[in-house]
């Protein structure tokens, strides 16, 4: 069943320390670590955007952005 | 009679001085001698939105105060011996991170809790090296009801001009005898308002960069320029840096602002110290016997003078050199082991004819003890 | 996202471990103040010596990084110099309960508006891994390497006792619930105390061979039950989570004002 998604994974692999907090806790194993031991998205399709990936990450690495007000302001955020 | 004449012990000239002076925060622990000054100020702050807080040790108090200059208020804490050794590592905090205040330490006998009620000057070298690490410090000292009030008011300025802790060294009976004192009209003593930032709220405001006069204006606490105080070396924004050029360039500041200052900060009394053959140093209440000496020997014609110190730290080296350079003999009358003896000794061009006066008995060194001394010194009986 | 706002982002990524639960609790705290909507300009965040006191270097706040120990006293100075600023106080476990243990109960019984936030790894991480007032009996620490002589402190207890107005406990597994448990303490008029468990897999899980970061959550989930709960009864090692202690009681500063209004001298004085 083909859900409306309302926002996408925003990742921010410069800050990403690895930790698998956010990995480990995702209740439908969206997320992964790559090959430099950083955040990656496996499937994004599966995100039921709980937020809890972005509420535990100890490093502002991995956010939840609003797909509606993204595209009102035409607004993409770069890594800081 | 002027209203503002008033009896008043050292301690209290202390509070008036400090509230002259703009005194709004004082946080303290009760210790004998110095209690009256937080006494005074539980009373006096409250009716004009001044704060007072009684903390739970020495260590806290100026800790509070150093918040309170932050967030904007002339600030003081008030303690003796015991207090004054729990507060040395905030004493360094505020020298790091350039927070104004003003510690008063009215010295009793030590170590440790040593004599409670009786008078020493046995914290001289503390406030110059009690806290640890390359530091500058700057500290001054009274004899006399009138001085101390002045003294303060000069703290407090000092202590703004140079964004610094100040200290002032009084002593048990300094600050418990009584004088009287004609308390100055608003305008009489300078008073030194805190620099604030003219930085206007959207530029940048760097917080420990120096204006070329040496002075660093202060943004408050709750105002528009946010910005971070650390006891961590730390660069012209005041966040952690541990590259040496940064280091080198906070310790050169630190120490330079105070020791290049150092005349500039410099306050003492010549009494007919120009033409003396021996010449006496004090300061605090031994500088009281020492100058009933130089009255008496004066009196049979011996040309005996007196340089009372008001200015411990920096210590006035030129000053000293200068004025002993003119002196066949220098005797440094004190209450402790020689404190300020070994200051004179290390500026003196000739330390062989330095010598130390004292009594570490708990008593104030009396005009009789440094009579004795002095005929020792010359070699002859009087 | 709105939540970087409060972060001066040019210090990231920060100096704390992977997996760092220190680093969940600053994000959590900028999310509570961030729904606050409190201007950045009335917070003042005073910190003292540790990992967790670093928090403040990455926050856009008023922030006062002092001594190991003190940050609350350095805060009562501040409150006390401006009551209308909102001042938040995080702390290690260290840091709030062993050298600053003093300034704690203290600034509980005056019921001072300041918001103590205790970051809770139950050892001292920035120097290594000593044992710490929070370490519990029997497990190691460099300092206690044959087991810990002494129990943990029950802080909540410590807390409610010493007169804190406020009080509540949650770990950085329950950001959200931490989240508002964390919001109600900065609106609340008093003194006022989170406890937040956080992990430190670095020195306090390596060695008491508690896995790493995610290991130590799942422990912190598997072992929290709410307040009340008698599922405690079972397992010794679980502890209560949420709301401990609200109850009003006179605010120091706002007693402090009463008596300044009391003393004003009154204008029709001088007519
Ligand atoms: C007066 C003083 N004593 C000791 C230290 C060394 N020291 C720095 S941090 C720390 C303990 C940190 O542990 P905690 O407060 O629990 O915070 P954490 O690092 O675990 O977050 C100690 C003992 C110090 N900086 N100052
Ligand atoms: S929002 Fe929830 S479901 Fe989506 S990636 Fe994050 S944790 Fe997984
Ligand atoms: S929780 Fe954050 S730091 Fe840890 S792996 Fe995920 S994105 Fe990276
Ligand atoms: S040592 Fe422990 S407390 Fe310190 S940053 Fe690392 S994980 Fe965090």
């Amino acid at each position: 069943m083909a859900r409306v998604k309302k926002k996408r994974l925003l990742l921010r692999r410069e800050w990403c320390k690895g930790c698998n907090i956010c990995v480990a806790f995702c209740p439908t194993h969206v997320l992964g670590l790559d090959e430099e031991n950083r955040i990656q998205i496996l499937d994004e399709s599966r995100c039921i955007e709980c937020y809890l990936c972005e509420w535990r990450c100890p490093d502002f690495a991995i956010e939840l952005v609003d797909l509606a007000s993204e595209e009102a302001d035409g607004a993409k955020e770069g890594a800081a | 009679m002027n209203e503002k004449v008033r009896f008043l012990q050292g301690n209290e000239a202390c509070v008036e001085g400090a509230l002259y002076a703009g005194l709004r925060f004082f946080a303290g622990y009760p210790i004998t001698p110095s209690t009256e000054l937080a006494e005074g100020l539980a009373r006096r702050l409250p009716p004009i939105a001044g704060r007072f807080i009684q903390m739970e040790d020495e260590i806290g108090s100026l800790c509070a105060v150093l918040g309170a200059s932050l967030t904007g208020l002339k600030a003081m804490t008030a303690t003796s011996g015991p207090g004054f050794s729990l507060m040395q590592e905030a004493i360094g905090y505020g020298v790091m991170a350039e927070i104004p205040c003003v510690i008063v330490n009215v010295q009793r006998g030590g170590p440790s809790t040593g004599q409670p009620t009786h008078v020493s000057q046995g914290d001289v070298q503390q406030a110059r090296w009690g806290t640890h690490g390359d530091h500058a410090i700057v500290a001054f000292t009274a004899s006399n009801v009138k001085d101390v009030f002045r003294m303060t008011v000069e703290a407090f300025n000092v202590s703004e001009s140079f964004r610094t802790p100040v200290i002032l060294l009084l002593d048990e009976v300094v600050g418990h005898m009584r004088e009287r004192l004609r308390i100055p009209e608003e305008g009489e003593l300078p008073v030194v308002e805190r620099l604030l930032t003219q930085v206007p709220q959207t530029v940048d405001f760097h917080p420990y960069l120096p204006r070329e006069d040496g002075r660093l204006p202060m943004a408050h606490f709750g105002g528009h320029h946010r910005h971070n105080v650390t006891g961590l070396a730390h660069n012209i924004w005041g966040f952690p840096a541990d590259d040496p050029a940064s280091v080198d360039r906070l310790m050169h500041h630190l120490v330079g602002k105070i020791d290049n200052r150092a005349m500039e900060f410099a306050h003492w009394v010549d009494h007919q110290a120009d033409d003396a053959e021996i010449l006496l140093i004090s300061y605090g209440a031994s500088a009281r016997s020492a100058l009933d000496v130089v009255r008496r020997f004066r009196e049979r014609g011996d040309r005996v003078g007196l340089l009372e110190l008001q200015t411990l730290w920096p210590f006035p080296a030129a000053l000293v050199r200068e004025r002993c350079a003119q002196a066949r003999r220098v005797a440094v009358v004190e209450m402790n082991m020689g404190q300020i003896c070994r200051e004179v000794q290390r500026v003196a061009q000739d330390p062989d004819r330095v010598y130390l006066v004292n009594q570490v008995d708990g008593r104030l060194v009396g005009p009789d003890t440094i009579n004795q001394a002095l005929r020792m010194i010359q070699g002859r009986g009087f | 996202m709105a939540t970087l706002d409060y972060v001066r982002r040019r210090f990231l990524p920060h100096i704390w471990c992977p997996g760092c639960g220190h680093g969940t609790l600053m994000a959590t705290l900028v999310r509570a103040i961030e729904e606050l909507a409190i201007p950045k300009d009335q917070i003042v965040m005073a910190s003292g010596i540790g990992c967790s006191s670093r928090i403040v270097g990455y926050l856009d706040l008023h922030t006062l990084h002092t001594l190991h120990g003190r940050a609350l006293a350095f805060a009562t100075g501040v409150k006390m110099a401006k009551p209308d600023l909102h001042v938040i106080v995080p702390m290690g476990d260290g840091d709030a309960l062993a050298i600053g243990g003093n300034h704690f109960i203290h600034a509980c019984a005056r019921n001072i508006d300041l918001t103590a936030i205790i970051m809770n790894n139950q050892t001292y991480g920035m120097t290594g891994g000593q044992v710490s007032p929070m370490t519990g009996h029997g497990e190691r620490a460099t300092t206690m390497p044959y087991g810990n002589l002494g129990q943990a402190l029950d802080v909540v207890a410590v807390a409610r006792a010493a007169g804190a107005t406020y009080v509540a406990r949650s770990t950085v597994y329950h950001a959200p619930q931490l989240k508002k448990l964390l919001m109600k303490a900065i609106q609340h008029r008093g003194f006022s105390v989170v406890e937040v468990l956080t992990q430190c897999p670095t020195y306090y899980g390596r060695l008491n061979q508690r896995g790493d970061a995610v290991e130590m959550m799942t422990w912190f989930k598997e072992h929290a039950v709410p307040v009340g709960s008698d599922a405690r009864k079972d397992d010794p090692a679980r502890f209560e989570v949420g709301e401990f202690v609200n109850v009003e009681r006179p605010e120091y500063c706002a007693s402090y004002d009463e008596i300044v209004t009391r003393l004003k001298p009154r204008e029709d004085e001088h007519a």
